[in-house]
């Protein structure tokens, strides 16, 4: 790892004004330190925001679940409140990579990093989240923009994720046997209008699929989307599952969650 | 006193390694010392153009960069093969030279071509960074099946070709071929494995420039013979300036048996540069240069009669050794491999012809189990595809073909001593209910799952190795082992070994059978390894021969204190030696009762005499001082059997393997330490496990190691085995007086064609290879789906 600087802000602005092109916030580490190890990416500075108290914790009111963003997922996982507003949520974070990673990994780190194979880019995706960054709130469907990216500017900071409550939600996750990240996660959430199927781990993003989506919402019930076939193409094929087996299980994963909730 | 050889005595080694309180290289620093990095090649086959170190040595905190030209120049030898092995033909086997740091080609990725040395790690890999090497890349000889069609990568090795070996009779073999109801083939990849040491490969070098004295700390299974390695073939100094220190050491698992690139550069780089040097492997380093294990591609058949009865086998296999050939990596898929091949049965007719051929990725050697892994997997496949052929329970055609009679002279090699494999087998169908098993196989299909039983019946020889029949074979070296028991003058004992321990728990038990052996409490003796300036020249721990072989060179040396002891006594007690029984730590004069604690008679030996009366107690012929020692050389290889029941359920919409149940039970004779043994056991389990279902090393069509990190090569982890049920039938082996067997390696032996047997069960006899991933089994279960389909 080549020598940098390391700062330690005590609140947002503080932070931003360390940014520069150079610079990397640290939230858990759990991405970035390894890039760092493997000489994948090199920081002048490293601005580690765990210590700034504004941006953890964990807010429930009617209608949304509010994450700051350094909550880790342990903690989300372990959250009373979430596990009675969004179930699912717990579910998702408690089955993050390993009990090492739960205890480190970030809400706002993992969102922010964007990870084709990420878990919460699902649930942001599926329960109509709202990012709230130190200078704007960006819909989820706009925050996720492509492979490792998002609409998130340069030195721009994620504060929270604000998730609306559903009426019902599952994920349902085929874990990488190696790394334990999603091969395939299905997050799939009854709002009282429609229904959302998000998919993480099948593509280069996270993504809505619309047709299992707009099958559900017109009849929630995992005999809906009996022989609706899920196209491969398009969908990542690697050593560790083809782009075949990955539309199997995007459509087995999501009956199950249907048939979980 | 009651006997500790038995006993679940707690772990000595506990308080060190469950507190965090070991001491590995890594931990050991020397004041002044430089920080090495290797600069590797990124690619599988290249020629050198240059190297251009320049840029390198201006870097800062640069103290030195040493190239394959330096070293060559100072005609510092390089990794050795350790066995030699000749074709069917009589051709003497093939080995390439492998420098310490390639000078001419880069064989594979990862293979060290320059060394930085520098006053930090970063200034290190900054330096290392600077090196420029002109590369003239070629075309890369990947897979083994083609590499006899391909290119030759090394000089003087025809079609890639190490040996075409041959063990057994093919005449014999085609005569009883041609007398079978039926032949039963298999088709079988041996999938390449990763050792995963949980402590990488470190070293540490200290050179003394006032006696010329150079200090290795290193992580090796085997400090001799590094030392020995190191120079006699690498000439990097004589043996009396050489010192190897192998301290507490993270799993080798055969993997650190070699002396490596990196150990020879820095022994030979210290006394250049006059500076203490450590090195420690990140991940990525193990996983590139470590040797790896197993990769065997196998084609074998079994004749049979149609009542079940083995006639014969025959055995073809391409054995990938790597880049070069390294110390086990000749012998292993031959004199470990074929002769295991034909399993605990009996079949009159037999052989196994090993191609071993190089190919462009990390060189392969002996990796738990070591040869006896594949040849169970070959034999045990075709057994329980025999039983499906032709309609016979998956026990009972074993029981119909394992010998009855010991000693067994199995088909190809070894005579078995003692064993009874009837009894494995019966002990772990009752305790795997077996027959339980379709009433099981129905509850899970009405969940839709599908069920599968497997077993495989497995024997190993181990206990490496009686030397004469060794080096008959062409070891490089006998295999027996040393031992030195010390007595302290005021009776506490220091039990060498030239054994080493890096998760086996010598520790505890060379101590339990020291402390049985002299009658005194285990708190007394210290088992003492892994450094060559203590204690006589010792062989190492690999093949499960530390307590087999080590073990048994202990009780000797012990025997010898004992007989001395008599005499000590003896004139002590005013008796003769006939007259004197040892007993629970005592030598007891018979007649009169008097007694001398082995510990005053320790002390006798180191003080005779007291004052004002000229009398000594060592007797005329004798020596002060209580120290003995012993080489034992075994007459036999050890040979531990046993039968493993595994159940699995498979979820065919996802292709997902829960492995539900898992039975071993294992012959290892007497058992000293059940909880040590257990233990054994369940690594080896996870291995073998592992490589039934999760591990696999893949190289791309390049020579890139694309599985070079546990993002995407799978250790299996805990919650991928279910609680294991052990169960023991203890025949002693009548080849050692402790009767005992080794136990290290069984469960990575057995467990892989158990797994594999109840995966292909499940699928309806569907073949299917390792690891049985997910996507592989769903696809199978499409499959499968498709030809009942069909049938109804
Ligand atoms: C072995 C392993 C298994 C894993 N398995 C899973 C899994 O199953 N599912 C899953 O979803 N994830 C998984 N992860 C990812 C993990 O959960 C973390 O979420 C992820 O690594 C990043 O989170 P972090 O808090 O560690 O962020 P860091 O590594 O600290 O940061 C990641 C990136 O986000 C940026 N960043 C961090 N916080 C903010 C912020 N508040 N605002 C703006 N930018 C920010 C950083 O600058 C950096 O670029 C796994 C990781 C590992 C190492």
């Amino acid at each position: 790892m080549k020598t940098f600087n390391y700062h330690s802000p005590k609140d947002v602005k503080e932070a931003t004004k360390l940014a520069s092109s150079s610079s990397a916030f640290l939230a858990g580490g759990m991405t970035t330190i390894p890039s760092m190890k493997l000489g994948l990416a090199t920081y002048k500075d490293v601005i580690d925001i765990k210590n700034i108290k504004k941006l953890s914790g964990i807010k429930v009111s009617g209608k949304t679940v509010m994450i700051g963003a350094t909550t880790k997922h342990a903690e989300v996982a372990a959250s009373k409140d979430v596990s009675k507003a969004i179930p699912a949520l717990a579910k998702l974070a408690g089955n993050i990579g390993d009990a090492q990673v739960r205890n480190r990994g970030t809400i706002g780190g993992s969102i922010s990093n964007n990870d084709p194979s990420a878990c919460y880019p699902s649930a942001c995706m599926a329960l109509n989240a709202v990012i709230h960054t130190d200078k704007r709130k960006i819909e989820a469907e706009k925050f996720f923009t492509g492979m490792f990216e998002t609409a998130l500017k340069s030195g721009e900071i994620v504060e929270a994720v604000e998730f609306q409550i559903p009426e019902k939600a599952d994920y349902q996750k085929h874990p990488n046997p190696a790394s334990r990240y999603a091969i395939i996660g299905v997050f799939v959430a009854k709002h009282k209008k429609d229904v959302n199927v998000a998919v993480t781990g099948a593509k280069s993003c996270v993504y809505i699929d619309k047709d299992l989506s707009k099958k559900l919402s017109s009849n929630f019930s995992s005999s809906a989307i009996d022989g609706t076939e899920v196209k491969s193409s398009g969908m990542n094929s690697d050593m560790h599952a083809s782009a075949e087996y990955r539309a199997n299980l995007v459509s087995l994963y999501t009956k199950k969650a249907v048939e979980a909730c | 006193m009651a006997s500790l050889v038995g006993s679940r005595v707690e772990r000595k080694e506990d308080t060190r390694f469950l507190q965090g309180k070991g001491r590995y290289t890594a931990d050991i620093n020397i004041a002044n010392q430089t920080y090495a990095v290797f600069v590797r090649s990124p690619h599988a086959r290249a020629k050198i153009k240059s190297v251009d170190t320049s840029k390198a040595l201006k870097s800062s905190g640069v103290v030195s960069v040493l190239t394959g030209k330096e070293i060559a120049e100072d005609k510092i030898g390089g990794l050795i093969a350790g066995w030699a092995i000749r074709s069917e033909d009589g051709s003497e086997m093939k080995v390439p030279g492998n420098p310490p740091l390639a000078k001419d080609v880069a064989n594979f990725v990862g293979e060290p071509i320059a060394v930085v040395f520098a006053e930090t790690l970063d200034e290190a890999k900054e330096g290392a960074e600077k090196v420029k090497v002109d590369y003239k890349v070629l075309k890369a000889v990947v897979d083994p099946a083609d590499a006899m069609k391909s290119e030759a990568i090394h000089d003087g090795v025809d079609k890639n070709l190490c040996y075409d070996w041959l063990l057994g009779d093919r005449k014999a073999v085609d005569e009883a071929f041609s007398k079978a109801d039926k032949i039963i083939k298999v088709d079988l990849i041996n999938n390449r494995l990763v050792p995963n040491a949980m402590e990488p490969r470190a070293c540490v070098v200290d050179y003394n420039t006032a006696s010329e004295e150079i200090t290795l700390y290193t992580t090796s299974q085997n400090p001799h013979l590094s030392r020995l390695v190191m120079s006699a073939f690498g000439n990097v100094a004589p043996e009396n300036k050489l010192r190897v220190v192998a301290p507490d050491v993270g799993g080798g698992f055969g993997s650190k048996i070699n002396v490596y690139n990196e150990e020879i550069v820095c022994s030979w780089a210290s006394k250049k540069i006059e500076r203490p040097i450590k090195w420690v492997a990140e991940r990525t380093e193990s996983f590139l240069t470590d040797t790896h294990g197993r990769d065997h591609i196998t084609h074998a058949e079994l004749a049979v009669t149609k009542d079940g009865k083995f006639l014969g086998f025959k055995n073809e296999t391409i054995a990938n050794l790597g880049a070069y050939a390294r110390v086990f990596a000749t012998v292993t898929p031959t004199y470990l491999f074929g002769p295991c091949a034909t399993g605990v049965y009996v079949i009159p007719a037999a052989y196994s012809n090993v191609k071993a051929v190089y190919t462009n990725t990390a060189p392969v050697d002996a990796y738990r189990g070591a040869g006896r892994p594949e040849a169970t997997y070959t034999i045990e496949r075709l057994v329980e595809k025999a039983a499906l052929e032709l309609g016979m329970d998956k026990t009972e055609i074993r029981m119909k073909n394992f010998p009855t009679q010991f000693p067994f002279k199995q088909t190809l090699v070894h005579t078995v001593d003692s064993g009874d494999y009837v009894a494995g087998l019966e002990k772990a169908k009752q305790m795997a209910d077996y027959a339980g098993f379709e009433a099981r196989r129905k509850k899970s299909e009405a969940n839709g799952k599908l069920r599968g039983i497997g077993v495989s019946s497995y024997f190993e020889a181990c206990g490496i190795a009686p030397s004469a029949a060794v080096m008959s074979l062409g070891c490089g070296v006998g295999l027996w082992e040393s031992a030195e028991v010390r007595f302290n003058p005021t009776g506490q004992i220091s039990v060498f070994t030239g054994a080493h321990s890096h998760g086996q728990s010598h520790d505890t038990t060379f101590a339990q059978i020291a402390a049985d052996e002299l009658g005194v409490p285990m708190e007394n003796i210290d088992v003492v390894h892994g450094d060559t300036d203590k204690g006589t020249f010792g062989m190492g721990t690999y093949g499960s021969r530390s307590l087999t072989v080590g073990g048994i060179a202990i009780v000797n040396a012990c025997k010898k204190i004992i007989a001395k002891g008599k005499r000590v006594a003896a004139k002590m007690l005013e008796v003769n030696e006939d007259e004197i029984e040892f007993k629970d730590g005592e030598f007891v004069a018979l007649k009169s009762n008097k007694k001398k604690t082995i510990g005053e008679v320790a002390f006798a030996c180191y003080l005779p005499g007291q004052r004002d009366e000229m009398k000594s107690p060592i007797p005329e012929g004798d020596e002060p001082g209580l120290i003995e020692s012993s080489f034992y050389d075994p007459p036999n290889f050890s040979f531990p059997a046993g039968s493993h029941i595994c159940e699995v359920e498979i979820d065919p919409d996802t292709g997902n393997v829960k492995v539900e149940k898992y039975t071993a039970v294992d012959d290892f004779g007497r058992i000293v330490n059940p909880n040590i043994v257990e233990g054994q056991v369940h690594g080896g389990l996870a291995q073998g496990i592992g490589q039934a279902l999760h591990e696999n090393t893949q190289y791309d069509e390049t020579g890139q190691l694309m599985t070079a990190s546990y993002m995407d090569y799978t250790m299996p982890r805990a919650d991928n085995f279910p609680d294991f049920n052990l169960g023991f039938t203890c025949t002693h082996a009548t080849s050692n007086p402790l009767g005992v067997k080794g136990c290290g390696e069984a469960g990575a032996i057995a467990s892989p064609p158990t797994v594999m047997n109840a995966v292909i069960d499940a699928l309806g006899g569907q073949e299917i290879s390792m690891p049985a991933t997910a996507e592989k089994v769903w696809r199978a279960c499409k499959a499968m789906k498709k030809s009942k389909a069909k049938a109804a």
